[in-house]
């Protein structure tokens, strides 16, 4: 495989999502205002906002999972390489099996490492044998760095998994779709420092191959492992740039106000 | 009536003694040094004392005071009757006892010795009774009085009466809950005590194993009893057979329903739904009973019988026959009633134990792009297999423990076969039949009831401690 | 191959994979969705087709058939001295007969037959005002009473005459006398009172659901008051006072066991404990209360206790932080926010308890009882055992009353659910 910077510099980074004038009620109560974001191609976007701030919401509007909840409304338009998201013709099935997602809280199946893994190839159809379904699982957990902890337990329960490596059980089982989008809603939240630290690495690592959209609480997490930072505030997007430019030097005083700490 | 005066007597006197405590505690009131406890509760304290162990004397006098006499009047039979056998010299003591209250004595002639033993049993019979009566009165009064005297002047300043009361308190809370373990022990205890004179008669393993079901021939002898008319696998097989058939009924419908409704259905249908399907549930099983007996098992003996009139004379002759034969009592018509019945239980139990499931394993199966029955059916549906599993088990314990369907719908012939087209009858049924009408308590045919009751109650209870342990372990899961 | 070119072919291998499977996917999807429909679709229209069906065969009990005959009282029939003795039926039959212009022959097959439309109410009625005043012997009474039950359901459309005349209990000349009565105006039609005011009968006709109200009304009250303050005080014992021990894992385990025991073994139990162990007397209100209240104990109890634990832990420190004792806390602040569940449930278990038939055949119930019960230890029936009893009954007329006191005992169980309903709306608080 040839080197990946060679790529970004021969092609300069490609808007992978294109949202535009999105705005989400919630039966009365508007959660998103107008907002309009360029997610890149091949790298971390991290969505950053003090709680209740709409970017879990926009989070959800990528891949239609605001469809499950009811009395959603979803408007404006979101693309995926230029394809609208929320195309009746599209069904959410096959958009969800190319945008991944991780949740708050590691949410494996209380099946066996195993067939958290094989869950998704299986009911998409990718595998095509036994032999094929049992590579599609492993190169997906060595990828989330999880095999050589589990090679020897692959046929244990995943509940039975620590916190951390619960997350990154769900993220072998995002990846195993080989999806081209992967969003990742605080996936950080519910872990220690150092199941944490590993799940930084990992993303870093996965940003090669997926374009990656991460929703966090914390700006540390957001500076490290991110190039572009999008701030909510209130359900409007406020400021979106380089990550470095959004830390050093923010244009809004709410964003200067929230990175320093002085609210959220 | 004796107790209702006594009764209202005590509360009464209790009552003053409220009054009094009160009132003594509100003249100890003052500063600097105030009541540990408010006067109300001083009152309560010595009205507790006054009222309660009397009131606890008259009512034990009430219910037992009667036995107890009768007892001491049958202890010493007198020698004129020595020469009555058994039986008589029961009808001897009865009329003594009857005729004492006034009541109703039998016909029998009682003459020379025998009159004036019978005459001496009444007086002896009235003398007991009135000692009772009079006794706990006497009791009562002593205990009132002295249990006001002696809690009265207790009452001081720093006297915790709050403390005291609410020790009463606690006292009749534990008796509450102890009520419910009572219950128990008593269907316990009248459930092996009478199976034990039943399996006195008729040895046990006869009874669980054996294949002949007759109770109203084993009356005449108790040889022929042993020999197997108590055999009741016919009855756990027509019993098993009509559980079979409701489970067939309701686990597919109900678990059905449950999905659709916590998975599907709007908030809108759901608050229309539930409600309906509710009301299926609170429809008592006597009206189940009456629409399996006069409709459905019509209609169904209509329907198989036309059928088999299509038959006869074809490929299927044998079979046009035997359906043109179908009676409305057949197994089908009661385990399918008996499916209506236990649908919304299913779905209720099934839809609490799915909405358990948590949310975040349904995102995330619906995240990685499988559709809402691919995650029903691959991901919340294993999750919450021991649930519904356990749901299933107590509905057929319902199924089994039910008696009003079976009873009106289902047959009396005890049968083992596994034909839903057949006449069955079921444990309840059996117990029913053998206790509605006569009572004699002795009879094996009586006491057979209690032994069908033993294995139902095991056999419920089993089921229900397997179910409750899966429903607990499975929750747990999840907390 | 570079990257990028590599990524793309993977995009596009996934999408044509998977929408391969989409359309068989999508199907399966619709085919779950419709099991799901059909379930619910078909439990409801069996509760649509008991329900109708129950009240379809039901509703006609509520129409009354009423005839007034003039009945001629012959002197020479009546024994002045002793009226009770005389024939009223027969003088009853004769007036018919005479009203419709016939007249009886000498074996009395056409008075006979006269009396099987006619209830023996009338003749009753007769006695009644002639004990009352012998001075009416000789003069012509009027007496309104209703039809014998199978000459109703003639009225009512359940016997019709396009049926062969054998099959059906009215001949064509017992259906010709009924037209002209009718014709005459003597049948008058209106709504059955008398199936409220009446208790059970062996005549379908003079048959009615008073003594089984009361009866349950009387049973009820039992249970109520012993098993609404033993399960509340049980329950509140268990959530807020009793220690976590082995005794009180005990006492739980018990009790949601106890909720689901079958009720026949409560009937077991009742028999041999309370009547021949207690010497409670049969068929009474008070041994079946006790029965009910036994039965209805594990699910008032479990009902007050998930009432008490929607009380949140807060309202408690607050009491306690005020100085307050367990027990004032609890009687002060917790009970009282919880009534309104406790409430329900007990609304709910009565309802329950109402309806249940199989404990109380075991206790004697099932007797024939021509009035309404004389106290709590008098014997009495009860509505879903009349139900139980009048079902047995192999008249046809009965089978209408049957579903007619089914209706009854529907609308007793619709009112309390209600009540449970409004009980919960009215108070219930959201935390």
């Amino acid at each position: 495989m040839p080197s990946q910077r060679d790529d970004a510099a021969a092609q300069g980074p490609k808007i992978k999502i294109r949202a535009r004038d999105v705005n989400v009620f919630y039966g009365e109560k508007q959660a998103l205002f107008d907002v309009s974001l360029d997610v890149p191609e091949r790298s971390v976007t991290a969505l950053i906002g003090p709680s209740g701030c709409g970017k879990s919401t926009f989070l959800r509007c990528i891949n239609r999972m605001n469809d499950t909840i009811p009395g959603a409304v979803v408007k404006g338009r979101i693309e995926i390489d230029g394809e609208d998201v929320n195309d009746k013709a599209l069904d959410p099935v096959v958009l969800r099996a190319r945008v991944g997602m991780v949740f708050q809280k590691p949410n494996p199946f209380p099946k066996t490492i195993f067939e958290n893994v094989a869950y998704g190839p299986r009911i998409h159809g990718i595998a095509s044998s036994k032999k094929d379904l049992a590579e599609i699982v492993e190169r997906s957990l060595k990828r989330a760095g999880l095999w050589a902890e589990v090679a020897d337990r692959l046929h244990q329960p995943g509940t039975g998994l620590s916190g951390g490596q619960q997350q990154r059980l769900v993220i072998a089982r995002a990846i195993a779709v080989s999806p081209e989008v992967i969003l990742m809603d605080e996936p950080c939240s519910a872990l220690d420092p150092i199941a944490t630290a590993r799940i930084e690495e990992l993303i870093d690592e996965l940003r090669h191959q997926y374009s990656i959209v991460i929703v966090t609480h914390s700006m540390a997490q957001a500076a490290r492992v991110s190039q572009k930072t999008a701030f909510f505030h209130m359900g409007k997007l406020v400021e979106a740039g380089a990550t470095d430019e959004i830390f050093t030097n923010p244009k809004d005083s709410r964003t200067q106000d929230y990175i320093t700490g002085r609210f959220g | 009536m004796f107790t209702w005066v006594a009764l209202a007597a005590l509360i009464l006197f209790s009552g003053l003694s409220y009054f009094a405590g009160r009132r003594r505690a509100a003249g100890l009131q003052g500063a600097p040094v105030s009541l540990h406890s408010l006067p109300g509760y001083h009152g309560a304290y010595v009205a507790l004392w006054a009222g309660v162990p009397a009131a606890l004397l008259v009512l034990l006098s009430a219910g037992f005071g009667g036995p107890l006499g009768e007892v001491l009047v049958r202890a010493a039979p007198p020698a004129a009757i020595s020469s009555m056998d058994a039986f008589q010299s029961d009808v001897f003591f009865d009329d003594a006892l009857a005729m004492s209250r006034g009541q109703q004595a039998s016909e029998t002639v009682y003459e020379g010795p025998q009159k004036a033993a019978l005459d001496a049993a009444i007086t002896k019979s009235r003398l007991i009774s009135d000692l009772i009566t009079y006794g706990t009165l006497a009791a009562a009064v002593v205990l009132a009085l002295s249990g006001a005297v002696l809690a009265y002047p207790r009452l001081a300043r720093d006297f915790r009466a709050r403390n005291r009361v609410e020790g009463w308190i606690y006292a009749v809370f534990l008796a509450c809950s102890v009520t419910a373990v009572l219950t128990t022990v008593g269907i316990v205890a009248s459930l092996v005590w009478e199976s034990l004179r039943f399996f006195h008669a008729v040895p046990i393993q006869s009874f669980l194993l054996g294949t002949e079901w007759d109770p109203q021939i084993a009356m005449r002898t108790d040889q022929y009893a042993s020999a197997g008319a108590f055999g009741a696998v016919p009855l756990f097989a027509g019993t098993f057979l009509i559980m079979l058939i409701a489970m067939a009924v309701a686990a597919p419908i109900g678990l059905f329903s449950a999905i659709y409704l916590s998975e599907y259905a709007s908030a809108l249908s759901r608050s229309i739904i539930k409600p309906l399907l509710e009301i299926l549930a609170g429809v008592p099983t006597v009206v189940y009973g009456f629409f399996a007996a006069l409709t459905v098992g019509p209609l169904f003996r209509a329907g198989f019988n036309a059928l088999g009139a299509q038959l006869v004379g074809g490929e299927f002759d044998a079979l046009g026959q035997y359906l043109m034969q179908v009676q409305n009592q057949m197994a089908l018509v009661a385990g399918a009633v008996m499916g209506i019945m236990l649908i919304p239980f299913v779905s209720s139990l099934s839809d609490d134990i799915i909405n358990a499931v948590p949310q975040s394993l349904r995102d995330g199966s619906l995240a990685m792009g499988a559709t809402r029955s691919e995650t029903v059916k691959k991901v919340v549906l294993p999750a919450a297999l021991p649930g519904i599993m356990a749901a299933m088990l107590l509905a057929v314990s319902r199924a089994v423990g039910e008696t009003m369907i079976v009873t009106m719908a289902a047959g009396l012939q005890a049968k083992t076969t596994f034909n839903p087209l057949d006449t069955v009858t079921t444990v309840t049924v059996q117990i029913v039949t053998l206790l509605t009408g006569d009572q004699e308590f002795d009879s094996p045919k009586t006491l057979s009831a209690f032994g069908l009751g033993l294995t139902l109650f095991v056999v419920t209870l089993g089921l229900n401690i397997i179910a409750l342990r899966i429903v607990q372990k499975y929750r747990e899961q999840y907390d | 191959m570079t990257d990028a070119t590599q990524n793309s072919a993977r995009a596009l291998d996934l999408r044509t994979r998977v929408e391969a499977r989409l359309k068989a996917r999508n199907a399966s999807e619709r085919r779950f969705r419709l099991y799901g429909r059909v379930a619910i679709i078909v439990a409801l229209s069996f509760l649509a087709v008991l329900v109708g069906r129950i009240a379809v065969q039901g509703w006609t009990t509520f129409i009354d058939t009423q005839v007034t005959v003039q009945v001629y009282l012959k002197p020479e029939r009546i024994d002045a001295a002793d009226p009770s003795l005389a024939n009223y039926d027969l003088l009853v039959a004769e007036s018919v007969l005479a009203s419709v212009g016939e007249q009886d022959d000498d074996y009395g097959e056409a008075s006979g037959k006269v009396m099987d439309i006619m209830s023996n109410d009338l003749g009753f009625q007769l006695l009644r005002q002639v004990k009352a005043d012998p001075s009416l012997i000789g003069k012509t009474v009027t007496v309104t009473g209703p039809l014998k039950a199978d000459a109703a359901l003639y009225f009512k459309g359940a016997i019709s005459r396009s049926t062969d005349e054998a099959d059906r209990k009215l001949n064509d000349r017992q259906l010709n006398w009924l037209d002209k009565l009718d014709k005459a105006g003597a049948v008058k039609r209106g709504f059955n009172w008398q199936f409220f005011t009446r208790s059970d009968s062996t005549e379908p006709e003079q048959a009615g659901v008073l003594g089984a109200v009361v009866g349950s009304a009387m049973m009820l009250l039992i249970t109520a008051m012993l098993a609404i303050p033993i399960g509340v005080l049980a329950a509140t014992y268990l959530e807020e006072f009793a220690p976590k021990n082995a005794w009180t894992d005990m006492i739980e385990v018990n009790i949601n066991n106890l909720a689901a025991v079958p009720s026949i073994v409560y009937g077991l139990l009742g028999l041999a404990v309370f009547i021949n162990g207690l010497g409670v007397p049969r068929s009474s209100p008070l041994v079946g209360g006790l029965v009910l209240a036994l039965m209805a104990l594990p699910t008032v109890i479990i009902a007050t206790r998930s009432a008490l634990k929607a009380v949140p832990p807060s309202i408690r420190e607050a009491a306690l932080g005020v100085g307050a004792s367990r027990t004032q806390t609890v009687f002060h602040h917790v009970l009282p926010l919880a009534m309104p569940g406790v409430m329900t449930g007990a609304i709910l278990s009565l309802a329950h308890a109402l309806g249940e038939t199989a404990p109380l055949l075991m206790i004697g119930m099932v007797s024939f009882v021509p009035g309404v019960p004389d106290g709590f230890t008098g014997a009495a029936t009860v509505l879903p055992v009349q139900v139980f009893i009048w079902e047995n009954a192999s008249e046809r007329a009965f089978h209408e009353r049957t579903a007619g006191a089914i209706l009854v005992l529907l609308a007793f169980m619709v009112i309390m659910n209600l009540a449970a309903i409004i009980v919960r709306r009215r108070f219930e608080r959201r935390w």
